[in-house]
């Protein structure tokens, strides 16, 4: 059992609603989301292009899930789980996030899967 | 040259028309090349064109571009084409043909496709100078040459060519006559009724007709180049006599050969288009079948396939005769003849309707038991015309009053005719390509859902054009059978299609995406709807793309205002409107480059693009370019990209306008302009066209008398011609018709369709756009133009909007909580310019840095 490691990242109105930041999280590319209100952490590398780009893809949802779309490729990755709904073989990692004190903070050493 | 196979023929083809031209197509296709050693004798110094549109030469289409040939065609085949040497001589005991240069050339078999010449009939006078024929493109430029000096000019004949070359002396700015023999124009494809109403519309059009006039002698002229005295007494002063008074068969080397001829001329064949030597063909005008000549060039296709058919061996149906039915527009009058049209069965009966207030004039012909539809004439509105045609060729029974065929409907009732569904698989739909209805049926399951990807799997109405109605109904009723919804919505957010969201913005003037969703659609949205959305937001309103409530809509292209390359870094152009750009400015795009150490390439609309822009980098490098006087180019928007121009009449000696100059009106007056798909634009200053505006979604070429607007066009993947879409117009003019045009584009078009793809898909085609655009035909024409006008005034360039908002330049960061860089972010040098590391260099590099 993992001892949840909470680390701060920005602010919450940091990021635009809607949009997405990159972050720098232990040396780890994370891309942060808001949407309605609401925080989402996935890796920034796209494992299609290669590059790290997530943050910088459009948000929205595919039957009711939750998704950003690499803007390099295009293929949709879940911000809660991270799978990518072309392709069930290939997923990012998600990350837990939470708010405190308008402070955004991403758990690295524990996945949202190994959380939940 | 095969030693392994037995001896190639060899095949001789006399004539290098539309039909000849096509054989050898027909030909290729069914591979006889591996067959036949070809060689192919043109008397004309071009290549196959189109003479079916001969008249557009005279509004401004190049000669070359009415050829049939594409580039290459007959070097690629091995098919040695032969041109301007006139084959004069057929000496069957050798098996050769002998040219008039001196060619001989031997022939295991020989196709004769020698086409049909221009009747002039022998009225003392009509080998006069300016008296001339309608035929050739050499023809063609020997009327422009005489009309130059010209005020008044005559044809004589009234049927359809007669009309064509009309509208030509017309095109050329001419007081026009039309002189023909028989007390009706088109005496042979339209009943009197229809005549009478062909006429009244052409004198409208201000063309004088003379009816029943039978010209005795051309002389000297009162007041003009010629006379011409008519029985009775009449005269006719004119500049120009065009004759063009039917065709004749040109047989004389088959005359000269011994091949028997019909009575009248014409190379009599048989179903296999065989002549009387079962090692000669003859196909197209030159041919007898049936002791008819087909003066049409879908029954002389017919012919090609079925000679080559027969050369090869292979069960065809052979040739057995062809509809005459036509369906043309002549001055821009709809007239179409459908079967008997005259009504000269035996106890046919006849229907007629005449709408004096529109001028249409339709009539139909049905056999004595009213069972069978026999003909049909169409005036003023041929709109039944492909229907029409489907009945009397699949001899389908009309309804128990026929008249209703062409009775026009009460708004609200259900469409006229019987449907496409009552059509035989067999039925031919077009007949320039000879598809049947079965086919396109085939192709609809097979995939091809919309008109463009049909036209390019089957080439159905890719000829003359005639039957896109109809295989539109096709293709409705096809995908309905199929149970195929035709859904338009754009994704599941939306039901709708882009153009209906389009106007649910516009009317209902909604400002946001939020309010779009909440009013129309359900969820939060997509990659697909988002853009959309902001696109047609900004099409309308022209708001800043990065405001709040629209920031989150655009690509990530849009939103850091610069273009996306594979590794995640960006590439910046800035704009150079029309390519000319002062050596100072060049100088700071040089520094900035080399400054931030970027990958520097020159594009194809002459602009300068730098590569290996990090995201943070952006508001500096544009902060440098803005400062230098640029504005963004928006070669990351769904937007004009940049208006091509050679240097024009300023600098080169054959330039006739200011090309460079328009290009930069044309790129400063439509900047920023966010549109369903990217646009590109090109300015030439004369017809050589270096400037390619012929590839571009709008292209400017300029004439002596204005300049020449096309439109349509598209490089790239697939490749379109444009179509020429108006001449003449002077700048003012040349500004309104492209508002129209584009704003009617961005209304209608669907989502990331360029140009090219929408006219394919537009009903009605290029006619109908030309309605609405140049004769404002739906009304729209000052709305699209104040439309325009609101987007040109709210132009910014959002690159200068951006640099004064520090808010909106918080974003321009890789990482929200630290200044380091994307360490994957790796270059390596290649020709003195960075690139893109691949991955196994970063391996490597990490590995050096590691040990470093």
């Amino acid at each position: 059992m993992n001892i949840m490691e909470w680390i701060t990242v920005c602010r919450s109105d940091d990021i635009v609603e809607s949009l997405g930041v990159g972050a720098l999280v232990a040396g780890r590319q994370v891309a942060v989301f808001k949407v309605e209100g609401k925080f989402y952490a996935i890796d920034n590398f796209d494992p299609f292009s290669r590059a790290n780009v997530l943050s910088r893809g459009l948000v929205g949802d595919l039957k009711g899930e939750l998704v950003v779309a690499s803007p390099i490729y295009k293929q949709h990755f879940s911000l809660k789980t991270g799978h990518c709904l072309e392709d069930e073989s290939v997923s990012v990692t998600a990350y837990a996030v939470r708010v405190q004190g308008g402070l955004v903070q991403v758990a690295l050493n524990s996945s949202v899967e190994q959380a939940a | 040259m095969s030693s392994d196979r037995k001896q190639k023929q060899k095949l001789v083809v006399v004539g290098n028309g539309m039909v000849g031209h096509r054989f050898v197509e027909q030909l290729v296709q069914a591979d006889g090349l591996n067959q036949f050693d070809v060689v192919v004798f043109g008397e004309e110094s071009r290549p196959a064109y189109d003479r079916v549109h001969l008249s557009s030469w005279f509004t401004g289409t190049a000669a070359e571009e009415l050829s049939l040939v594409p580039e290459g065609f007959y070097e690629q085949a091995g098919v040695a084409l032969i041109l301007s040497d006139k084959v004069c001589r057929v000496d069957r005991e050798l098996c050769e043909v002998v040219s008039e240069s001196g060619r001989k050339v031997s022939y295991d078999k020989l196709v004769l496709a020698t086409g049909s010449y221009p009747f002039v009939p022998p009225v003392p006078g009509h080998d006069r100078d300016g008296c001339l024929v309608y035929r050739t493109i050499d023809d063609l430029e020997a009327i422009a040459e005489t009309a130059r000096t010209a005020k008044v000019g005559a044809v004589v004949g009234g049927g359809l060519l007669g009309l064509e070359a009309a509208k030509a002396l017309k095109d050329l700015g001419l007081e026009t006559h039309v002189v023909e023999f028989a007390p009706r124009l088109m005496a042979v494809q339209v009943d009197e009724g229809g005549g009478q109403m062909l006429r009244r519309k052409i004198e409208n059009l201000g063309v004088t007709i003379h009816t029943s006039k039978n010209t005795q002698l051309i002389t000297d002229g009162e007041g003009a180049v010629h006379q011409m005295q008519f029985a009775g007494g009449d005269v006719l002063n004119t500049d120009l006599v065009l004759f063009s008074a039917g065709i004749r068969p040109r047989d004389e080397l088959a005359r000269d050969c011994g091949l028997e001829l019909g009575e009248r001329g014409g190379i009599v064949i048989n179903d296999h288009c065989l002549t009387s030597d079962n090692t000669i063909y003859a196909i197209g005008e030159c041919a007898l079948w049936g002791g008819k000549i087909f003066g049409l060039v879908a029954p002389g296709y017919q012919m090609g396939q079925a000679a080559v058919d027969h050369l090869l061996g292979e069960q065809g149906a052979g040739f057995t005769g062809a509809d005459m039915s036509t369906k043309l527009k002549l001055m821009g009058v709809d007239v179409a003849s459908v079967g008997d049209a005259q009504g000269r069965t035996p106890g046919a009966l006849s229907y007629h309707f005449i709408d004096e207030e529109k001028e249409v004039y339709k009539s139909l012909v049905v056999s004595k038991n009213k069972k069978k539809v026999l003909g049909a004439v169409l005036v003023g509105d041929a709109e039944e015309y492909g229907s029409l045609l489907q009945i009397v060729l699949n001899d389908i029974k009309p309804p128990a009053s026929p008249a209703e065929l062409i009775l026009p409907q009460a708004s609200g009732n259900v469409p006229k005719g019987l449907g496409v569904a009552a059509l035989p698989e067999t039925a031919q739909i077009c007949s320039c390509f000879n598809v049947s209805k079965g086919e396109l049926s085939s192709a609809v399951a097979g995939g091809c859902q919309d008109m463009a990807s049909l036209k390019e799997a089957t080439s159905v109405a890719t000829g003359c054009g005639g039957c896109a109605a109809m295989v539109k109904q096709v293709l409705d009723h096809e995908l309905e059978q199929l149970g195929v919804e035709v859904k338009r919505d754009i994704c599941e957010h939306f039901s709708y299609s882009r153009q209906e969201l389009y106007s649910l913005v516009r009317v209902g003037e909604i400002k946001s995406f939020n309010d779009m969703l909440e009013q129309y659609g359900t969820g939060k949205g997509c990659d697909i709807c988002k853009p959309t959305i902001g696109s047609i937001l900004a099409s309308c309103w022209n708001e800043y793309v990065l405001k709040n409530e629209h920031a989150a809509l655009q690509d990530t292209n849009d939103y850091f205002l610069a273009n996306m390359q594979k590794d995640g870094t960006y590439s910046v152009v800035p704009r150079v409107p029309g390519g000319e750009i002062t050596p100072e400015k060049l100088i700071v795009i040089g520094e900035v480059a080399r400054d931030y150490n970027l990958y520097t390439k020159i594009t194809g609309g002459q602009r300068i693009d730098l590569f290996g822009v990090q995201v943070h980098q952006l508001p500096e490098v544009w902060k440098r370019l803005v400062d230098a006087g640029f504005e963004t180019g928006h070669a990351y928007g769904k937007s004009l990209r940049t208006v091509k121009s050679c240097v024009g009449q300023t600098w080169c000696r054959y330039g006739v306008l200011d090309s460079a100059g328009m290009a930069i009106r044309l790129e400063e007056r439509y900047r920023g302009l966010r549109s369903p798909h990217k646009l590109k634009m090109a300015v030439s200053g004369c017809t050589r066209e270096c400037a390619e505006a012929q590839s571009k979604d709008v292209g400017v070429i300029a004439t002596e008398k204005g300049w020449n607007l096309y439109v349509c066009g598209n490089g790239g993947m697939k490749p379109r011609h444009a179509d020429l879409f108006a001449t003449e117009l002077n700048d003012e003019q040349l500004f309104q018709t492209i508002d129209r045009f584009l704003m009617f584009y961005l209304r209608t078009a669907d989502r990331l369709q360029r140009t090219s793809v929408w006219l394919e898909n537009l009903e009605g085609g290029l006619d109908y756009l030309k309605e609405v655009i140049l004769e404002d035909s739906l009304g729209l024409g000052d709305q699209l133009e104040a439309e325009m006008a609101a987007n040109v005034d709210s132009y910014q360039c959002e690159w200068k909007t951006t640099l004064d908002n520090p808010e909106k330049l918080k974003r321009f960061r890789h990482f929200v909580n630290s200044d380091k860089t994307d360490t994957n972010v790796v270059f390596v040098k290649e020709r003195k310019q960075i690139r893109p590391a691949r991955a196994e260099e970063k391996n490597d590099q990490s590995i050096i840095a590691k040990t470093a």
